[in-house]
C-alpha cells in the first residue's frame, strides 16, 4: 500500500527524479521514429517461426524444474538442525535473540509509561515536530486505540514497528549511503531495489519463516526487508542529486570527502532522507499486519483472528487503530520532511525540554494513580453495531435486488463471462505466443531491455512448473485493473476538475489505503461469495485510491496556459478533456497502470484466503501445512510475475530518469 | 537537525527510566510475555471457533483462579508444531491427528510432550444441508451424488458439482476422493474457514443446496444443520497413501500437546492444562456465544464458567 502513499501523498518521488532527457544520437532517433513498424515486424516473423516450430499448448514439462524435492529437503534440514547447527547457534540464534530483546524492550518501556505517558508522548512528539494539529490528532488517535479496547494490541505493534523500522531505516540509509556515494554499488543495487519494490508483501513472509521459524523475529525481519528498499532508494537518490554547483564550492573551500559528505551532501539530502523514513513507516506498518500469518501478534493478530469467526466489526475494531497509527505516523513524517527547510529556530532545545517534561510528568501521574493499563470501563464495543450493518447490507444487497440482480449475481456474471474466458484464454494460448505478446507489450511501453526483463520473468514462471495457476492469477490481475483503470480514472479526471470533491475524498482515498488488506476480505466474501470474484474486488478497492491520486495530480499538473489557449480556441470542456488534458496527462496515466498492476497484485495474492486460488492459495498452503516447498515455488513464481507485469507497465521515460 | 535528535533521544531515555524494574527478564521467547512480573503462558488457538472457545475458557481460569497472564497466538495447525517444539508457544490444545509431527518432536526431538486428550472427538465429513436432505433423501449416499452435479453447479465450478473446501492448513483427502470415486465434482478452496462458513451461511438463507467439507464439533450446525454424506467406510489404514485414499474420514480424540520445558517446569498452569478436559457440547456453547451471539472470547467463557463450576473445579491443581 505504501508504495502509493508515498508517491503520491507525501510528494511524488517519480516526479523529482525527473531531469533532462538525454540527447539521442540520429540513427537511434530514426529508430525510434520507425519504432512500432519494427517491433510489428518482429512479432510478425517471431509468430511464424514459433507456429512451425514450437506448436501449440501449455509450457512443456520437459523445460520445467521441480524443485519441491530439495526444498523439502533443506526445510526438514532446518527443522532437524535449528537446535544444533553452529550457523543456527552462533548467527541466526543471535538475531532472533536481538529481535526479541529489542522488541521486549520497547514493549516494557510502552508498558511503563503507561497509557497516559504514552499518549502524552505522542501528542507532545507530534506538537514539536509538526504543530498542534498533529499533536491533537495523534492524541486523539491513541485515545481511539484505548477506547476500542485494543491499547495492548496496539503498543505489541508498536513496539514491533519501532524495532523494525529502526532497523530498515538505517539498514536502508547505510545501503542508500553505499549506493549514492558509489556508482558500481548504485548500478548493481538498483534493479534489484526496484524488483523489491513490487514484490507482494506475502512472497516475503516464506523464507523468512524456513530459517527463523513462526514468531515475532521472523515477523520483524520480513517487516525489515519489506520496509528497507524504499529508505536505500531515496537516500541513494538524495544523495545523487546534490547540486553539482555546491558541491564544486565545497570542494573548492578544500573539504575533504567527509566533511562534503557531512556538511553538505547529507543536509542537502535531508528532506529525500525524512521521506525514506516516512515511505519505510509506512511499509513497515502494512507488513506488520500481514505479518501476523506468521506469529507478528498485535493488532494484526487480532483481524486474523477475528476474521476467523467471520467477525467484520471485531476485524475492524483492530484495524482502525492501524489506519490511526498510518495516519500519525505519516502526518508527523511528513510534516518534519516540510520543516526542515525552514532552519532550526532558537526555542527549539527548549520546546523539547518542555516537552520530555511533561511525558515524564504525566507518566508518573499515571503510575502512582494506578493507571498503567487503559481502564476497561472506557472501552466502547463497536463490533456489534457494525456488525449488524454488515449483516443488514448482506441481507439486502446479497440476490434478489430487483432489475440490477444482487451482489452474488454480479460475482457469477462476473465470474462467467470476464474471468473464465480470460483465464482460459491465456491459458489456451500456446505458451511463447504468451512470451510473445508479453515481448512486444513491454516493448511498445518501455524499452528493449524492460522488455527482455519481462520475457525472461515470464519465462521464469513455466520453468518453475507454475504456468498455468499464474496465468490464473494473471487473468484476475487483468481483470481487476481493468477495472480499477476505469472507476480510477474516471474519478480521478472528476476530481482535478472538482476542487471541492478531491477534499471530500482526500480522507476517503487516505483510509482505504492505509486498511489492512486482510480488512478487506470477509466484507467482500459476504457481498461477493467466495471465489475470485472477491479477490478481484477486493483488490479494486485496494488499487482504486493510487490511481485516482495520480490521475488526479496528473491532471492537475497540465500547463494552465495550455488549457487556456485551448479554451480561447473555443474547445469544448470534452475536446479540452479529450484532446488537450489526457494525452499531456500520459505519463502520470502511465504510472497510474503501474502502481494499479503492482497493488492488484499484492491483494490478488492475499486473495488466496478467499478462495482466489492460484498462486496465492499455493501460498497460503504452504504456510498453513509448513509444506514450505510448495509456498517457496509459489512465491518465486509470483515474484517473477510482479516482476514481469511492472516492467511491461514500465514506461520508457522512467528507466532514464531514474539513471 | 543534531539537537532535536538528541533531544528527542532523551525524551525516549527519560520515559525508559520510569519502568526500570518493572519487569524480569526470562527466558521465554515471546517478546510480549511476562510483562509486568507476571506469569504468562502462551496459548496456541487456530483458527477455528472451537478452539478458540477452548483457549477462551483456559485463559479465564488460568488469569482468574490461578493468577496468570495469558497470550495467545493465532497459528495454523502445522506450524504451531514448530513453535510449540521451540516454546514460542506453550500449549496446543485441540490437535487434529498430525503422525508425522508428533513423530518428530514427541518422539525423536522430545521438545514435545503430550497432554492428554480433550474430551471431544472430532469428525471431517461431507455434508449437506438438512433441508436439501430432506427433500432428496438419496443425496446422502455418495454413489448418487453425481445424479446432483448439476443442481451444485456455480460459476467457480466449471462445468461440474462444488464440493466447497475449506481453509488450505484442515486435513483434507478431498482432491483424492473425488478423483478415486470417479465423481462429477470439482473441490473449490475457500482458502480459510471464515470464507467457508460466510459462503454456507449465504446458501443457506436461500435454502440452496450445496456440498461442503466440515467437520464435528462445530458450531455451525446449531445455525444450518447438516447431514452427513456417507462415504466409503472408514478401516484403519485406507488413509495412507494420500494420493489413493477412497473412504471416509477417521473419528478422532483431540489431543493436547505441551512444550517439553513448559510440561516440567510450568508449575500449576502446566498442570491445569493438562487436566482440561471437557466435553463436546461445553464446547459448542462456548463456541457458540463467540461466533454467532458475537460475545468477546472472553465474556463468553466467564458465562460458561459460571454455570460450570464442578466442571472446572476439578481441573485446577490440588
Amino acid at each position: 500500500m505504501s508504495i502509493s502513499t508515498a508517491t503520491t501523498g507525501s510528494g511524488s518521488t517519480a516526479g523529482t527524479e525527473a531531469g533532462a532527457p538525454p540527447l539521442r544520437t540520429r540513427p537511434r532517433d530514426t529508430l525510434a521514429r520507425h519504432r512500432t513498424a519494427l517491433i510489428a515486424g518482429a512479432a510478425l516473423l517471431a509468430l511464424l517461426l514459433g507456429a512451425l516450430l514450437l506448436g501449440g499448448g501449455t509450457w512443456p514439462a520437459r523445460l520445467a524444474v521441480d524443485l519441491s524435492g530439495p526444498l523439502g529437503h533443506a526445510s526438514d534440514w532446518i527443522i532437524d538442525n535449528r537446535d544444533s547447527h553452529p550457523l543456527f547457534l552462533y548467527f541466526f540464534g543471535h538475531i532472533s535473540n536481538a529481535v526479541v530483546l529489542s522488541v521486549r524492550a520497547v514493549y516494557l518501556v510502552l508498558l511503563a509509561a503507561g497509557w497516559a505517558g504514552v499518549t502524552a508522548a505522542a501528542g507532545l512528539v507530534a506538537w514539536r515536530v509538526a504543530g498542534i494539529r498533529a499533536a491533537l490528532t495523534a492524541v486523539a488517535a491513541f485515545a481511539v486505540c484505548g477506547v476500542l479496547g485494543m491499547w495492548v494490541p496496539t503498543m505489541q505493534t508498536l513496539a514491533l514497528m519501532a524495532v523494525a523500522v529502526t532497523a530498515s531505516v538505517l539498514l536502508g540509509a547505510l545501503l542508500g549511503l553505499a549506493a549514492g556515494l558509489s556508482d558500481r554499488v548504485h548500478r548493481a543495487l538498483r534493479p534489484v531495489l526496484d524488483t523489491m519494490q513490487v514484490l507482494p508483501a506475502f512472497a516475503y513472509l516464506l523464507p523468512v519463516v524456513l530459517v527463523f521459524g513462526i514468531g515475532v523475529p521472523a515477523a520483524v525481519l520480513a517487516t525489515v526487508v519489506y520496509a528497507a528498499p524504499p529508505m536505500a532508494r531515496l537516500t541513494a537518490l538524495g544523495l545523487r542529486g546534490a547540486d553539482a554547483g555546491v558541491m564544486e564550492a565545497a570542494a573548492s573551500l578544500g573539504a575533504t570527502g567527509r566533511q562534503r559528505l557531512l556538511t553538505a551532501r547529507l543536509p542537502l539530502a535531508r528532506k529525500e532522507l525524512l521521506l525514506g523514513v516516512n515511505q519505510s513507516i509506512m511499509m513497515a506498518l502494512s507488513m506488520a499486519v500481514i505479518a501476523s500469518v506468521i506469529g507478528a501478534g498485535g493488532l494484526g493478530d487480532r483481524v486474523y483472528q477475528a476474521l476467523a469467526s467471520v467477525d467484520v466489526g471485531a476485524a475492524l475494531a483492530a484495524g482502525v487503530p492501524v489506519v490511526l497509527l498510518a495516519v500519525v505516523l505519516d502526518r508527523v513524517t511528513a510534516a518534519a520532511g516540510e520543516r526542515i527547510g525552514a532552519g532550526p529556530s532558537r526555542r527549539t532545545g527548549r520546546g523539547w525540554a518542555v516537552a520530555a517534561a511533561g511525558t515524564v510528568a504525566v507518566a508518573l501521574v499515571g503510575r502512582y494513580t494506578g493507571r498503567l493499563s487503559w481502564p476497561d470501563a472506557w472501552t466502547v464495543d463497536i463490533a456489534a453495531s457494525v456488525n449488524r450493518v454488515v449483516d443488514w447490507m448482506t441481507a439486502h444487497l446479497y440476490s434478489g435486488v430487483p432489475v440490477v440482480g444482487g451482489t452474488a449475481d454480479w460475482a457469477a456474471r462476473f465470474t462467467t463471462w470476464v474471468l473464465d474466458p480470460v483465464r482460459d484464454g491465456l491459458q489456451w494460448l500456446p505458451w511463447w505466443i504468451v512470451l510473445l505478446l508479453v515481448a512486444v507489450l513491454a516493448q511498445l511501453i518501455g524499452t528493449w531491455r524492460t522488455a527482455l526483463t519481462a520475457v525472461l520473468a515470464m519465462a521464469a514462471i513455466g520453468v518453475l512448473g507454475k504456468w498455468d495457476p499464474a496465468l490464473d492469477t494473471l487473468s484476475q490481475v487483468l481483470a481487476a485493473v481493468a477495472v480499477t483503470l476505469l472507476a480510477g480514472v474516471a474519478t480521478g479526471v472528476a476530481a482535478a476538475r472538482s476542487p471541492r470533491l478531491e477534499r471530500l475524498l482526500r480522507p476517503v482515498l487516505d483510509v482505504f489505503q492505509t486498511m489492512p488488506q486482510f480488512v478487506y476480505l470477509i466484507p467482500v466474501v459476504a457481498l461477493f461469495g467466495v471465489g475470485r470474484a472477491p479477490a478481484v474486488a477486493a483488490a479494486v478497492v485496494y488499487a482504486l485510491p493510487a490511481v485516482v491520486r495520480i490521475t488526479t495530480q496528473g491532471m492537475r499538473a497540465v500547463d494552465p496556459v495550455v488549457l487556456e489557449s485551448s479554451r480561447s480556441l473555443g474547445a469544448t470542456g470534452w475536446q479540452q478533456l479529450r484532446q488537450v488534458q489526457l494525452p499531456l496527462a500520459r505519463p502520470a496515466l502511465l504510472l497510474a497502470v503501474n502502481q494499479g498492476v503492482v497493488l492488484v497484485l499484492a491483494v490478488v495474492i492475499i486473495g488466496g484466503l478467499v478462495g482466489g486460488g492460484a498462486l496465492g492459495y499455493d501460498v497460503v498452503f504452504g504456510l498453513a501445512q509448513g509444506d514450505l516447498a510448495t509456498g517457496l515455488v509459489a512465491g518465486a513464481a509470483i515474484v517473477c510475475l510482479g516482476l514481469m507485469l511492472d516492467r511491461v507497465t514500465q514506461p520508457a521515460g522512467k528507466e532514464t530518469r531514474d539513471a | 537537525m543534531r539537537s532535536r535528535t538528541i533531544a528527542a533521544a532523551a525524551a525516549f531515555g527519560l520515559l525508559a527510566l520510569t519502568g526500570c524494574g518493572a519487569a524480569d527478564m526470562t527466558k521465554q521467547s515471546s517478546p510480549y510475555a511476562d510483562a509486568h512480573g507476571a506469569k504468562t503462558v502462551t496459548l496456541s488457538v487456530q483458527s477455528w471457533v472451537g478452539a478458540q472457545a477452548n483457549a477462551a475458557v483456559a485463559q479465564y481460569l488460568l488469569k482468574h483462579e490461578l493468577g496468570y497472564r495469558v497470550d495467545t497466538v493465532q497459528i495454523d495447525e502445522v506450524p504451531a508444531w514448530d513453535a510449540l517444539s521451540q516454546g514460542r508457544v506453550d500449549a496446543i490444545l485441540e490437535d487434529w491427528g498430525h503422525p508425522e509431527q508428533e513423530q518428530r518432536y514427541v518422539a525423536d526431538k522430545k521438545t514435545i510432550a503430550p497432554g492428554g486428550e480433550l474430551g471431544v472427538t472430532g469428525h471431517i465429513g461431507w455434508f449437506v444441508p438438512k433441508y436439501f436432505a430432506d427433500t432428496n433423501p438419496d443425496v446422502t449416499d455418495w454413489k448418487n451424488l453425481d445424479k446432483y452435479a448439476d443442481r451444485l453447479r456455480t460459476a467457480e465450478s466449471g462445468g461440474k458439482g462444488q464440493l466447497l473446501d475449506g481453509s488450505p492448513s484442515y486435513v483434507t483427502n478431498d482432491k483424492a476422493l473425488v478423483k478415486n470415486l470417479g465423481l462429477d465434482y470439482q473441490v473449490v478452496f475457500s482458502g480459510s474457514e471464515a470464507a467457508q462458513i460466510t459462503q454456507i451461511k449465504q446458501f443457506a438463507k436461500e435454502k440452496k443446496p450445496f456440498l461442503t467439507y466440515w467437520y464435528k464439533p462445530q458450531w455451525l450446525f446449531e445455525q444450518v444443520p447438516m447431514t452427513e454424506v456417507k462415504l466409503p467406510a472408514y478401516e484403519e489404514g485406507c488413509d495412507a497413501d494420500p494420493e489413493k485414499v477412497a473412504c471416509a474420514y477417521p473419528h478422532t480424540p483431540l489431543r493436547k500437546f505441551l512444550n517439553a520445558r513448559f510440561a516440567d517446569a510450568g508449575g500449576p498452569a502446566a498442570e491445569f492444562l493438562k487436566n482440561f478436559h471437557w466435553t463436546t457440547g461445553d464446547q459448542n456453547e462456548v463456541a457458540l456465544m463467540i461466533a454467532d451471539q458475537k460475545l468477546s472470547p472472553e465474556q463468553a467463557a466467564e458465562r460458561w464458567v459460571t454455570k460450570n463450576e464442578s466442571t472446572w473445579r476439578a481441573w485446577l491443581p490440588k
